[in-house]
């Protein structure tokens, strides 16, 4: 970009422009969208700190928190994404139920391997997810709508699916089907089970009277959790992707505008969304040897919340991965720290309703103050 | 910037019918290397139908076009950018939520890495934002701060800096001025200013006369979808321009009875 007039022309950007105080850490940490999940996840803490029995943050508590934040978080942070992209998926929960039956029964009626069932469970996962994105982009309807309708069909294909094929509402007999898979090692029970024996014959964690660890290992589910976090976190910060699902959101038609593909990029996140319901339905199909028909009940809402705890604008254009992981834990940690305290476990709704409303409240005040502050 | 110079753009006895109506009856105009041309006209004069014309949304009904001297007919603002000729909207192509960097790079990320662990260059695509916006004046605080906490004439001058970066020859601004205070529109005619010491021709479409006569090296005033010839720099005066862009006497009887004011 050379001129023919370069006297006229300030040589290269200032590094740093001295007429400018710093931008406080304070405030620039005011304009990350986590902001208030992690203003609520110390509150959580802090409370249950205080009110529940101690054992809630002994390891074994830590875990029995963290596999329910888990099994959230992994739809949550696929929610997150899909916000951030500007459209909703309310079909989530269904699906988990209905990819459920689509791994299970090939998995045990069809007798087919378990690795080729759970390819097909992805593959079902992949047609509905892109089937979901195609009608709410060729017909502009809203995304509610369409995938409202979705969480109905899913669910009512997967109790006519399942009562023509054992003729109850549960699969059984997974387990025995999938016999000694390496992929049951992926899917189900719990990771560095030597490292926490190791750990548990060096004292350093507790142990039952047998010498055997209290904690047998890290269960999958949170393992997978962290691991989509990170990798949702990149995509959507640090590639021309991520890029791509800020501006999809943002704007559809400034993006147009400008070049990116909009339609496919929402596609893909819809399709990402099926897979990660896929995922759970996996892990937890495997894990309690049953496909059902009521697995994942409100978990597209619970899901929802967790994002927007996490600082999605339900409008589109903004949001974190990470922001949604730790709204999911602070779900896990109210849903069962409740039962470590003596308050009746019949409040947990109540407390999730005011702490999104809050985290909400929360949200839309930083980010005011954070916008108009120049 | 003389006369001499081939133009970049030429508009000859543009039409555009929608139907039965007649939106542009014969509008021509010719952009120069280097010149601000001052398209003026009153609301539905045709402006935006023109503007429209000249960034490949509309094909016109009749009459050529040119870039370079060479007739081209473009079939999509695609053709249009590629030809190197980029609009920058009243709505700015720009989301308010985003950071200037991811504005200013959007849809074309530079990459660093390969396969599947490319990612979006940050720390190029932050050094050529702040450069380029140096470059039209505007020193920023810092490339990731978001583009809704900048001002209107700060996001006008982002969004010409990013046409400009990606090789536009001809600048096409619609109404940049009209939503602006009177610094920030100071602000974006001296951008203007600068746009066109690079080489690139500049269209600015306005109504204001006086933001007009501040920049411009010619004038075209748009009446009821035709032009009445284009005028040079130091030919016309303001009100003669404010005439014809209301195109007769009422506004001049008008304007006497306000004294003069508008």
């Amino acid at each position: 970009m050379s001129t023919s007039q370069p006297s006229s022309v300030p040589a290269g950007a200032p590094a740093a422009d001295e007429r400018l105080a710093k931008v406080s850490f304070f405030k620039s940490f005011l304009q990350r969208p986590e902001v208030g999940a992690i203003v609520g996840l110390i509150a959580i803490i802090l409370f249950f700190a205080i009110y529940a029995n101690q054992s809630m943050f002994s390891l074994a508590g830590f875990m029995n928190f963290m596999q329910p934040a888990a099994q959230l978080g992994i739809l949550a942070i696929a929610a997150a994404l899909l916000m951030v992209g500007g459209e909703f998926d309310l079909s989530i929960g269904s699906m988990i139920a209905f990819a459920g039956i689509a791994l299970g029964i090939p998995l045990v009626l069809w007798g087919w391997p378990l690795g080729l069932s759970i390819l097909f469970a992805f593959g079902v996962a992949i047609v509905f997810g892109a089937v979901n994105g195609f009608i709410v982009l060729r017909s502009g309807l809203p995304s509610f709508i369409v995938t409202l309708a979705f969480l109905f069909i899913l669910r009512g294909l997967t109790l006519v699916g399942l009562k023509a094929a054992t003729g109850t509402t549960q699969l059984r007999g997974i387990q025995e089907a999938a016999g000694d898979s390496w992929l049951m090692q992926i899917f189900s029970g719990n990771a560095f089970e030597g490292l926490f024996t190791w750990l548990a014959s060096m004292g350093l964690i507790e142990t039952f009277k047998n010498g055997a660890p209290k904690v047998q290992g890290i269960p999958v589910e949170i393992i997978w959790f962290v691991v989509l976090a990170i990798a949702a976190s990149w995509l959507l910060n640090k590639t021309r992707f991520g890029n791509w699902i800020f501006a999809a959101g943002g704007d559809p038609n400034a993006a147009r505008n400008v070049g990116v593909p909009v339609a496919r990029v929402k596609i893909i996140l819809f399709i990402l969304t099926a897979m990660a319901a896929t995922l759970v339905a996996t892990i937890t199909v495997l894990q309690f040897g049953t496909a059902d028909a009521s697995r994942g009940l409100l978990k597209e809402f619970h899901a929802i919340i967790a994002a927007v705890i996490g600082g999605c604008l339900l409008t589109g254009g903004y949001g974190s991965a990470i922001g949604a992981m730790i709204g999911a834990v602070i779900f896990g940690m109210v849903q069962i720290g409740i039962t470590y305290t003596n308050i009746n476990q019949d409040w947990f709704q109540v407390f999730m309703g005011a702490i999104l409303l809050i985290a909400v409240l929360l949200n839309n005040w930083v980010r005011r103050k954070a916008m108009s502050s120049r | 910037m003389s006369t001499t110079n081939q133009a970049i753009l030429e508009m000859v006895d543009i039409e555009k019918h929608f139907g039965a109506v007649i939106a542009l009856a014969g509008v021509s105009i010719a952009v120069y290397p280097g010149e601000c041309h001052c398209l003026l006209g009153d609301n539905g004069a045709g402006k935006s139908t023109f503007i429209k014309t000249m960034s490949g949304v509309h094909k016109p009904t009749k009459g050529k076009m040119l870039v370079s001297g060479k007739e081209v007919v473009f079939q999509s603002p695609r053709d249009a950018m590629e030809a190197g000729i980029a609009t920058v909207y009243q709505d700015l192509a720009m989301i308010p939520l985003m950071s200037v960097t991811r504005n200013f790079w959007m849809g074309r990320e530079p990459t660093i890495g390969f396969g599947p662990f490319k990612q979006f260059d940050f720390k190029t695509a932050n050094e050529v934002t702040m450069t380029e916006m140096a470059k039209m004046g505007i020193n920023l605080r810092e490339a990731n701060q978001a583009v809704g906490t900048l001002s209107g004439g700060e996001r006008q001058t982002v969004a010409i800096a990013r046409a400009v970066y990606f090789g536009a020859k001809v600048l096409i601004l619609d109404e940049p001025t009209s939503a602006l205070g009177v610094r920030q529109t100071s602000n974006v005619l001296a951008t203007i200013d600068k746009v066109r010491k690079t080489g690139i021709g500049v269209v600015f479409i306005t109504h204001n006369v006086r933001h007009a006569l501040a920049v411009g090296d010619r004038f075209t005033v748009l009446n009821r979808g035709k032009t009445l010839g284009t005028a040079l720099k130091g030919e016309i005066k303001a009100d003669e321009l404010q005439d014809l862009m209301a195109g007769g006497r009422e506004l001049a009887d008008l304007s006497a009875s306000l004294g003069g004011t508008i």
